[in-house]
Order: C-alpha cells, then structure tokens, then sequence
C-alpha cells in the first residue's frame, strides 16, 4: 500500500479549523484562547523540529547521535517528572529518583524489545529505536510523576498517622506501608486502564497512525499490543523503583519521619 | 529481682529546650507542665527517638542509638494527645495476638475491637489509644496529656486504672499535665517548663 503524503494546504485546513474553534471560544469568554493557541503553535513548531532531527538522525544512523538524542530525551523527561510534583524531595533528589527510575527501566525494557524483540540490523537502528523509547518515556514519566506526586502528598497529609505508627513501634516500612502501595498502584492505573480498553474503547494513538500510514492492520495491532505490553512494564517497574527509593528518602537511619526534606 | 527500667535523660537538646537532665525511676511518675510551645512534646518526641536532638538518653543499661530505633519506640511508648486509626476496625490497631488488659477497667468490653473507628468519640479514643499502647508491652510510657478529652469521672477512673499499671508493669513516666489537682494526685515529682528551663515544683 502506497503512502498518501499529507499535502501542505490540507494540512492549513486543519489550522483553520483550530483558529475557528479559538474564535469560538474567545466569543462565547472560555479564557482559554490563549493557551490553544500557544499549544497549537507549540505542537507545529516542536514536532516540525524533531521531524527535522529525526530525518537527519536516520540518515545518519550513527549510535552516538541516537544515545546523545536518548539520554536529552531523558532529561526533559526528568524535569518534567520534577516539575509535576506539588511537594517533592529537595537537593536534586526529586530529579535523581524520577530520572533514575525512568532510566533503568525505559532504557532496559527498549533495549530488549529491540535486541530480542523486534530485531532490526543494526539494533540500534533509529526508526525503531527513538519512537520506541519516545513512548516508553512518555508514558514512564506519567507514572512515575504520578506515583511520586502521590506519594509526597499523601505523607505529608498523612504524618501525624505515619508518626503515631512510629510512636506504636512499627518500622518506616510498616508506617508507610499503605501509602507506598497506594502511590504504585496510582502510577500503573493509567496503563493498566489503557490495556483494558484497548481496541475497545479507542483504537490507540500509535496504532490509528500506522494504519492511517498505511501499514495492515494486522502488522499495526501486532506492534500496539507489543508497545503497550513494553510500556506497562517499563511504567510498573519505573513506579516501583521511585516510590521504593523515594520513601526511604522521608526517613532516616533512625527511622524518623524527614517532612524537612520535601519543599 | 525486678529489671532495671530507669529512663535517664542526659543533657537532651531539643529546639529551644536546652541541657535538660532527669532520672525518673521504674514506677515513679513525673508530671511535665508548662504553656503552650514550651516545648513539653518535643521533649517527648526527643525521649521517644522521632527527633534529631542531643544528647543521651538511657533505658536501664540500654542508650537509645544502641537499639533499633522501632525496638526503642515500643519499649520507650510515646502516647500521643491526638491519636490516629489509620485502619477500619478498632481491633486493627492492637499488636496481634496481644493480650488486652483493662478493657472492662476503661468501660469498654471484647466487642469494641470490632468497632468501627469512625464512630469512636474523641474520649473513647482517647481510653482506647492508652490501652493499645499498654498491649503492646512497653517499659517506659511517655503520656502527652492523656486525659485532655476526658470528664472528671473518666478522668480520676483512667487515672487509678493507669497507676495500678504504671506500678506492676515497673515502669517510669513521663505524664504531660496542666491540671493542678490532677498533678496532686499523681506526681512523684513535678516540673515546670519555664522559658525553656526545667523548674522543680
């Protein structure tokens, strides 16, 4: 099947139809205006950009450039991942915790689907391997963000339960043992509500895109179901990891609750 | 011979609570007063190990850093003035298989474990955060006005019932209390928090 390239006018028409519906709103006093237009401009620009990048990494295909590209791609992530928690750990180890978890496991769950899964020569090659790991990231970071936000809310609504646990003679682990599991499930849910509707409810993003590319469906259901097992085990794994490492972080040797290292 | 359980507080720092030093022996209650922000439960809370703060304090032969800090906290119990039930039922918050001792003294029977904590009363929380404490065996108590919640006649039942245990299980006490007739009835000794200052009464 032969792909139909999207010419630039109708692309335009698309652009027309979003100013539109930002005239429609701006009458009708929705305040949201300005942040879609700002959004609109943002995708175009931003995705015109790493298409740019994108082209001049395939032709290059060289694995310095595609682990330089990987591990900017992990940077934003973890900022990102800092910059949705309302409370978090300070001194770098909001960071450290989100982008350490999302290393470990985006990184490994990637370089095993390519290597063993998929198989493409080289393994590293960049049409596979850069939007593979664009959606392991993406979606670890929802998770990961997720389960920390949850996690440094509920201690710090919770210490004075957490602290009387203490007071009991539990351990740190015993007295956070609720809100530990409680902020891992908070990461995974999204994925896992993602996998249950699947298909169902929604054909999924990357799936629409490959068949509306023109690729069988039974090629792209084969690569959905793959990435959306791929990204639920990263995701879990990330969660897991973060909200392991980052509720030792609130206590310390002596097993005392540390609200001092959250701002 | 019964263990030693002597709580001895060397030079404990604490915020603005500087240098304090006390010795409260097995079975002797010491009475804390002092106003609000004087710094009577961070004093608690340094004996009871969930603060950073200086100095040593000692259980017998035992110093604090020498021992798990969760072992110490069971041993040292820390009761505090508002006390949480994190889980559904009463029962959940006793250590398992523990033997509960003094229900029926409190007014309460078997039943209440299976109660559920969000009908409890601020006083019955109160009787029934002292009894959870109790069952879990420690040997030293540090009580953060534990009748604060109480009328009169609950108060003065609590306050036999406490010190007939206070007296068999051997241990020392540390009892924060404004109330002057209540500090009559019970204290050994008495101090005063005063502009952060230990005063003997």
């Amino acid at each position: 099947m032969e792909v139909i390239d999207l010419a630039w006018w109708k692309l335009a028409l698309a652009a027309v139809l979003l100013l539109l519906l930002a005239l429609c709103s701006h009458l009708s006093r929705l305040g949201i205006t300005r942040s879609l237009l700002i959004a609109g401009t943002r995708t175009a620009v931003q995705l015109f950009l790493i298409g740019l990048i994108l082209e001049a990494l395939f032709a290059a295909a060289d694995l310095v450039w595609i682990v330089l590209m990987a591990f900017v791609m992990l940077l934003v992530a973890g900022r990102e991942v800092m910059a949705r928690q309302e409370r978090r750990l300070s001194g770098g180890w909001a960071f450290g915790i989100g982008t350490g978890a999302m290393f470990l496991s985006s990184f490994t769950v990637t370089i095993l689907t390519l290597t063993v899964v998929i198989g493409p020569q080289p393994w590293y090659s960049p049409q596979y391997a850069i939007p593979l790991l664009g959606m392991m990231l993406g979606n670890t970071m929802t998770g990961v963000a997720l389960s920390l936000d949850r996690l440094t809310e509920s201690v710090w609504r919770q210490r004075a339960v957490i602290e009387n646990r203490l007071m009991m003679g539990q351990t740190w682990r015993e007295a956070v043992g609720d809100i530990r599991r409680d902020a891992m499930r908070g990461g995974m849910i999204p994925s896992i509500n993602a996998m249950a509707a699947a298909g169902i409810v929604s054909l999924p993003g990357m799936m629409t895109g490959q068949i509306l590319a023109g690729s069988p469906p039974a090629v792209a259901v084969k690569y959905q179901i793959l990435v959306m097992f791929t990204i639920t085990v990263g995701t879990g794994f990330g969660a897991l990891m973060a909200v392991s490492v980052g509720s030792r972080r609130l206590f310390d040797t002596r097993e005392r609750l540390r609200l001092d290292r959250l701002v | 011979m019964r263990p030693d359980h002597t709580l001895r507080l060397e030079n404990v720092t604490i915020g603005e609570l500087e240098q304090v030093s006390l010795t409260i022996a097995s079975a002797e209650v010491v009475c804390l007063s002092g106003i609000s922000g004087s710094g009577k439960s961070r004093l608690l809370r340094a004996v009871a190990d969930l603060e950073d703060h200086g100095g040593r304090v000692f259980l017998g032969d035992i110093e604090q850093s020498q021992i798990a800090a969760h072992e110490w906290r069971r041993r040292v119990m820390l009761v505090p003035s508002e006390s949480q039930w994190w889980s559904e039922r009463v029962g959940d918050h006793f250590p398992d298989k523990a033997e509960v001792s003094g229900l029926s003294e409190l007014g309460f029977d078997r039943q209440v474990m299976a109660w559920s904590v969000s009908r409890l009363s601020s006083g019955e929380k109160q009787r029934l955060a002292l009894l959870r404490a109790l069952a879990a065996a420690p040997q030293a108590l540090l009580l953060d006005e534990p009748t604060a919640n109480l009328d009169p006649e609950t108060t003065e039942t609590v306050e036999r019932w406490l010190g007939s245990e206070i007296r068999e299980r051997n241990m020392p006490v540390i009892w924060v209390a404004h109330d002057a007739g209540q500090i009559r009835r019970l204290a050994d000794r008495a101090f005063y928090l005063n502009g952060h200052v230990l005063e003997a009464r």
